[in-house]
């Protein structure tokens, strides 16, 4: 059992749940265990109060929503190290019957069909013998991280910055599973489908899409292994796509199915859902919608400052590290420059061990508090092109990336 | 917390067992779904249309939206999702989360 699940938060509002909510008499009725839920936390924005749940394998963490479970890291997880661990991980699913039981899980085969020479079915030992394994270590953040933050706000997950973790991802070259199942020329995309299922038949199921070209770039990969465990249950075991650099709507969890097709996949959720405006810059000028769009793709830049939570205090004329987090969609971090009074000024910081373009890039500085009162400590990152993050928050109808330089408040006493 | 999986402790060469140690590790249980509607006229709507297919917190975490975004959700449940609400049910059902859960659209005044 981790020690670390009741670590400060910034909003920490210990209460009983169960007695809040008056539901320990329900479940007592019920004959039910009363849910192990203890304690609430409040993100900062509008009813962003929400429990803190134990789920099989995880630590308590901020639970969105129950069936079908999506569940936020606790932000200071992300101050422990730059590897997100796997009981602290987040979990987001789209359909109700979700995560598959145990009974279907027992019965696993990834079928590759479709336009393929060789039709196969693998089991994840087939996949282990045939295949060179890889590893890499990836971000994967939610599309809709960051959302409860979004101004007007918009309907979906109400997420605070807790939908992403950086873990060492272990399996097989996509490509080369495809390639032994034999690719005819002129195929066009790659879907792929999970065991997740709906409840009413007719609701869409979650099949994703990639290109071809893109499934083929030697990158993405099927991953058995994170952190050097089998994947958890809740973040897709046995078998998960990873598509590096890539917003986590495409890494496909408990992924049982790829269908090669001589035709562009248009399944409800690659268009309508998960699009971004087609401009350049993915964002509109806020509460209004874009003529034209395009399936979300890569990370934009962001970075955190993880080591102080807003409403920290610091002690004048006493040094401190100042640490965090910087990530990319895979060109990885060229400066992370720091600000300690509002964006008047800024300090490069250093960075941490590279761990790959993929990667969190852990950054430090050390800083002293030279006068007592509020600071603003402000963390920008620029990547190697050149790309970094607006001042403001910028918009779009989805509440998707979100990249704005992040602010923390604290109180030099 | 119970051990999690034997795959790598065991060895490929003990694979077909392990598969029967993992799937027995693999009964979890999800944690009691505890989350409820509030009840009110069109609760009972809301309890067949939508906590069908999800639990209750997908609608009380939402923000205090304004009755067209929650039109526009039920709208797009109905005909995306295929969630089985009639027509004729649409607007008691918006009325429910607008009282409940929203608020009517701001004055034209003072919309952005």
């Amino acid at each position: 059992m981790h020690k670390s699940s009741r670590a400060p938060e910034p909003s920490f509002n210990r209460r009983r749940f169960l007695q809040a909510s008056g539901l320990l008499g329900a479940a007592a009725v019920l004959g039910q265990a009363p849910v192990l839920a203890d304690d609430t936390v409040t993100l900062p924005f509008e009813n962003g109060e929400r429990p803190l749940v134990k789920y099989p394998q995880k630590r308590p963490l901020i639970r969105h929503t129950t069936r079908p479970p999506q569940l936020e890291t606790p932000f200071s997880v992300f101050n422990e190290s730059v590897i997100t661990p796997n009981d602290a991980f987040f979990v987001r699913y789209h359909l109700a019957l979700a995560p598959p039981p145990a009974a279907e899980l027992e019965k696993f085969r990834l079928q590759v069909k479709g336009q393929v020479k060789n039709p196969q079915e693998f089991t994840v030992a087939d996949l282990k013998s045939r295949f060179e394994p890889v590893e890499l270590v990836a971000v994967n953040q939610c599309s809709g991280n960051s959302r409860g933050f979004s101004q007007p706000r918009m309907p979906g997950g109400q997420l605070g910055n807790g939908a992403m973790g950086n873990a060492r991802w272990r399996g097989v070259r996509l490509s080369d599973v495809l390639q032994a199942c034999g690719l005819p020329a002129g195929v066009r995309q790659a879907t792929f489908n999970g065991m997740d299922r709906p409840v009413v038949p007719e609701t869409p199921d979650f099949v994703k899409s990639l290109e071809i070209d893109q499934a083929l770039d030697g990158e993405v990969m099927l991953a058995y292994s994170m952190n050097g465990e089998d994947l958890p249950w809740l973040n897709g075991y046995p078998l998960r796509l990873v598509v590096p650099g890539h917003y986590g709507t495409y890494w496909v969890k408990h992924l049982n199915e790829i269908t090669v097709l001589n035709e562009a996949f248009s399944g409800y959720w690659m268009s309508p859902a998960y699009r971004i405006p087609d401009n350049g810059c993915g964002f509109t000028e806020p509460g209004t919608t874009a003529k034209q769009t395009i399936p979300i793709n890569r990370y934009n830049v962001r970075s955190f400052l993880t080591s102080l939570a807003d409403g920290a205090q610091v002690k004048v004329g006493v040094p401190l590290t100042l640490r965090g987090i910087a990530f990319d969609g895979g060109y990885g971090m060229r400066e992370v420059v720091v600000s300690a009074d509002g964006g008047e000024t800024w300090r490069s910081a250093r960075l941490g061990q590279d761990l790959g373009k993929y990667s969190f890039r852990e950054w430090t500085l050390p800083f002293t508090p030279a006068v007592a009162g509020k600071l603003e400590l402000k963390v920008k990152a620029t990547n190697r092109l050149g790309q970094s993050q607006p001042l403001e928050p910028l918009w779009n109808p989805s509440g998707y990336l979100r990249n704005v330089v992040e602010t923390v408040r604290v109180t030099a006493v | 917390m119970k051990p999690i999986f034997q795959f790598s402790l065991m060895g490929t060469a003990f694979l077909s067992l392990a598969l029967l140690v993992s799937a027995a590790d693999l009964n979890f249980t999800l944690p009691v779904e505890t989350a409820q509607l509030k009840t009110a006229p069109g609760s009972e709507l809301a309890m067949g249309n939508c906590v069908l297919c999800h639990s209750a917190d997908y609608i009380s975490t939402q923000p205090r939206f304004p009755r067209s975004v929650w039109q526009a959700e039920v709208v797009k449940m109905q005909q995306k999702y295929r969630a089985p609400i009639a027509t004729n049910d649409i607007p008691a059902l918006v009325d429910y989360f607008v009282q409940n859960y929203g608020r009517e659209n701001p004055p034209a005044a003072t919309a952005k």
